[in-house]
């Protein structure tokens, strides 16, 4: 006998997608969630595509801080290269967003429970039966037909299966970003640092969110971040440029920017979201592509369950949906991260001192790729390889 | 050995992602080594964002 269904672990975008979609599949399903709160603390620089969101969810002013039209591209000594977003952008606020995306999981069937921290599987006959887990220090276990692993960054549920989810350093963007009030910023506009300079291996950014507040938040490669270690670069950015900015939240946290995992399922265990490396490569961001993975992840469950075939073979659907819907195009932004990982400070220079003389409503995201490759012509394969998709 | 200093940890779960071996338990404000299983490798020592944790290594065998 099972207890449910289908037992998701974690509660975040991806969890929840994944909770909702299983649900509405006809799956009786479970979402736990080890923090008390649901969407909080907010690990995330919370920027997303409008888009991407609109596939899955009509913006709500509730838990939209700002919308975003404007990009500033910063180079190592400062040069800024602005240009219009062709699709608009939000800044979110995660908690209520993430909140929101719970409910709907609810709505839909979906039971939740916080507090609940999951601390080993149900194993039998090499597939996943269940999970144990403690609740207010009293240890309980319950199984289902499958269990889905969006429990983010630290991805341990897969590895309690026997799978492989420890991300090598260099695949990793050590982060640390401050919210802070009394700043003086577009409110239209998402501000990036590029170069060594400003993050090692990675970028600073400056996303608004409405009342004089900003996220400012950097991610530098793990191979740097003993030395450079975030929190101090932050807080010596904020002393120089924003000496009057008030800090009213900070976090630090894991950038998973690697490929997705070779394997997101075993039998009876699918793994989703950051959980399964499902963050793009290029930029960091993972809200959309773990909702995407999310939902497919529930999708499949609930037709697996329904076939009574919940092994890998019967999930294969699962990965090759997301291959093609995202996965194969990671694969490309991650040769072009690598690609812009080998350019120097020096020829960021190069490349903004020539972008900056075109007139900003002249200038889109082809124009800049554009001018990288005449600096680094190995890039322009990848590029044209991720807007094809193939 | 791998050390974590008290209270400093932000519970962010960077290094757990990155432990080759699953070593390092982390619920949401508790954190500990598994001793056992740690292979004092310094990966986790390297990605954290706000240096919690550190080996107890001497600077010599550390540079080899």
């Amino acid at each position: 006998m099972t207890d449910y269904d289908v037992i998701v672990v974690g509660g975040g975008p991806a969890g929840s997608m994944a909770a909702e979609a299983a649900a509405k599949g006809g799956a009786k399903t479970l979402m736990l969630e080890k923090d008390r709160d649901i969407g909080y603390p907010v690990r995330c620089g919370e920027g997303v595509g409008a888009a991407g969101l609109r596939k899955f969810i009509e913006p709500d002013p509730k838990w939209i801080a700002t919308t975003i039209s404007k990009v500033r591209m910063r180079s190592p000594d400062n040069t800024q290269v602005d240009f219009g977003l062709a699709n608009a952008g939000y800044v979110l606020h995660r908690r209520l967003f993430d909140y929101e995306l719970a409910n709907r999981a609810g709505q839909a069937g979906a039971e939740i429970q916080t507090r609940a921290y999951v601390d080993g599987l149900i194993m039998e006959n090499d597939a996943v039966c269940g999970v144990k887990y403690q609740y207010m220090g009293e240890q309980r276990s319950l199984r289902a037909k499958l269990v889905i692993a969006a429990d983010g960054v630290e991805s341990r549920v897969g590895r309690m299966a026997g799978m492989r989810t420890a991300t090598k350093l260099k695949d990793m963007d050590s982060g640390y970003q401050a919210t802070v009030g009394n700043i003086d910023v577009d409110q239209e506009m998402i501000d990036f640092y590029n170069g060594d300079v400003w993050a090692p291996g990675g970028y600073l950014w400056i996303f608004p969110k409405g009342d004089g507040m900003a996220n400012i938040g950097l991610g530098v490669n793990g191979k740097y971040a003993h030395e450079c270690h975030p929190h101090d670069m932050i807080h010596g950015f904020l002393d120089k440029y924003f000496p009057k900015a008030r800090i009213l939240t900070s976090v630090c946290g894991g950038i998973p920017v690697a490929k997705t995992l070779k394997l997101i399922t075993s039998n009876g265990l699918m793994l989703t979201g950051d959980a399964a490396r499902m963050v793009n490569p290029v930029t960091g961001g993972g809200i959309i592509t773990g909702m995407v993975g999310g939902q497919l992840a529930g999708q499949v469950a609930a037709e697996s369950i329904q076939s009574g075939d919940v092994t890998v073979s019967g999930m294969a659907d699962y990965p090759k949906r997301w291959h093609k819907a995202e996965g194969k195009g990671h694969e490309a932004f991650y040769r072009i991260a690598q690609g812009i990982a080998e350019i120097t400070d020096d020829q960021l220079n190069k490349i903004a001192h020539r972008l900056v003389k075109t007139p900003s409503d002249k200038l889109s995201l082809l124009k800049i790729f554009t001018a990288v490759a005449r600096e680094k012509p190995g890039i322009l394969l990848d590029v044209t390889r991720a807007f094809a998709g193939v | 050995m791998i050390l974590v200093k008290d209270n400093r940890c932000d519970f962010c779960g960077t290094c757990v992602a990155v432990c080759p071996v699953d070593a390092i338990e982390l619920r949401e404000a508790d954190i500990s080594i598994i001793h056992d299983t740690c292979i004092d490798c310094d990966i986790c020592v390297w990605v954290c964002p706000i240096k919690v944790l550190s080996s107890d290594k001497p600077e010599e065998v550390k540079n080899d």
